[in-house]
């Protein structure tokens, strides 16, 4: 009886915090509202609305392309960089594909090897065919394909609370962050 | 004889209805040369499809959102539309004297029009589909090269929108059989979220490819056509999320 006791106990000590943050209602503003099912880049099943819980910064991308989307994978780098290490681990980096047709996460999983992402921060995300436009329309993304297979898309890196709210965005990428961005990142991750 | 005349007279106001609230209008499709100059095609083609006659309606809309009462004002997340969502109507599934059933449903936006064509099992239509069906007058399939017909539609463009909405359907149907493309309200489109144009339109053409990777802004075959030109402007201003007091929409499949 004892031991059962313990065990319940043990139990509610470990469910009830997570299910602290489970139980919130999510906020009418959270882009995780849009609770899209995803594959990641090992090929696990997982949805947009797991990300939840920890600030991130989120960009669409497509692996094949050659202009700015290596240019979004510095940005994330270079913010990164600009981190204590303790600010650095508060902080995931989501990354979905706007070409599931071609981003198989074979495909995502090269990207994340070649550019050596870490992945228990980093995640790139394939989403399915008919959640590309409502994701790029949540998150403020135009992209247009292209016959030969290209995207003509804007590029932005965007701030999300732990809840999902958009908090910040930058068009400026590349290796040196956008400073206000930078501090808008700062400033999340020492909320809470 | 005059029994055929009661029940002519009795059919009539059923023809008539059954026109103005529309069902849907099968379109051939082809090629068609788009008034946006793509980059890697001259013309765009287009498969058949069928298109709503009309637009859908505030009685259309209140049957959904009473269906499905996470899009109801108030249940519907900010994220997927605005608070302006569905202002005009007097409750979350009450209409009132500002929204009259039989309006073009407005104050929705792209999220909110998706989901009612996804729940007719059906879609919104592409901005290619949607130009091809609107080029068309009543009598001639493509009348974009007609500049009355592009002042007729200015017209309507420059009339303030105070003045209280039509029903759907009133207009002659176009070559097509669609009514109401033009001279009622602006519609959403599918792909509304591809138009990407450069504010600056001393850009038209060149490849910003910074800006928007891999083929800069989309730029004007045909810039005498304003119309075009307002619609697209329109379209790429707005979120997702947003709602306007006349943008509607129409669905295809």
């Amino acid at each position: 009886m004892k031991r059962l006791l313990a065990s319940i106990a043990l139990c509610l000590a470990v469910w009830l915090p997570a299910a602290g943050l489970a139980q919130q209602p999510l906020p009418r503003d959270s882009v995780y509202q849009l609770d899209a099912p995803m594959t990641d880049q090992s090929g696990r099943a997982t949805t947009l609305a797991a990300r939840r819980g920890r600030v991130q910064l989120v960009s669409m991308f497509y692996t094949s392309c050659r202009y700015i989307c290596p240019l979004i994978i510095d940005s994330g780098i270079a913010i990164e960089k600009k981190l204590s290490p303790a600010e650095r681990q508060r902080l995931g980096i989501t990354l979905i594909s706007m070409d599931p047709k071609r981003d198989d996460p074979a495909a995502l999983s090269r990207v994340a090897t070649r550019r050596k992402l870490d992945l228990q921060r980093w995640a790139l995300l394939r989403p399915r065919a008919q959640d590309v436009r409502p994701l790029a329309g949540v998150l403020g993304i135009r992209y247009r394909e292209l016959a030969d297979g290209e995207f003509n898309h804007t590029s932005a890196l965007i701030l999300l609370d732990a809840q999902g709210r958009i908090l910040a965005r930058t068009e400026q990428l590349g290796t040196v962050p956008d400073p206000a961005f930078l501090a808008a990142v700062r400033k999340a991750l020492a909320a809470k | 004889m005059r029994r055929t005349l009661a029940l002519s007279l009795l059919l009539l106001p059923v023809l008539a209805l059954a026109a103005s609230t529309g069902g849907w209008v099968r379109l051939p499709g082809g090629n068609f040369r788009s008034a946006l100059k793509y980059e890697d095609r001259n013309q765009v083609r287009i498969a058949p499809f069928q298109l709503m006659e009309t637009a859908v309606t505030n009685a259309d809309f209140l049957a959904f959102v009473k269906r499905h009462p996470k899009w109801q004002r108030g249940k519907a997340p900010v994220v997927f539309a605005e608070d302006r969502y569905l202002q005009h109507w007097a409750g979350p599934t009450t209409l009132g004297a500002q929204a009259q059933p039989n309006q073009p449903v407005v104050n929705v936006s792209w999220f909110a029009a998706d989901a009612y064509c996804r729940a007719q099992g059906a879609r919104l239509p592409d901005w290619n589909e949607w130009e091809y069906a609107a080029a068309a007058d009543e009598t001639r399939l493509d009348a974009r090269k007609d500049p009355v017909w592009r002042e007729r539609i200015l017209g309507w463009y420059a009339r303030p929108s105070r003045s209280a909405l039509p029903r759907v359907g009133l207009q002659a149907a176009n070559a097509h059989g669609v009514r109401d493309l033009h001279g009622l309200v602006w519609e959403w489109t599918g792909d509304a979220g591809s138009l990407l144009v450069d504010v600056d339109n001393r850009k038209q053409g060149d490849a910003d490819k910074a800006k928007f990777c891999g083929a800069g802004a989309l730029s004007m075959n045909d810039r005498d056509n304003y119309a075009v030109l307002m619609r697209v402007a329109m379209l790429s201003s707005l979120e997702a999320n947003d709602v306007t007091a006349n943008l509607g929409f129409r669905c295809a499949k």
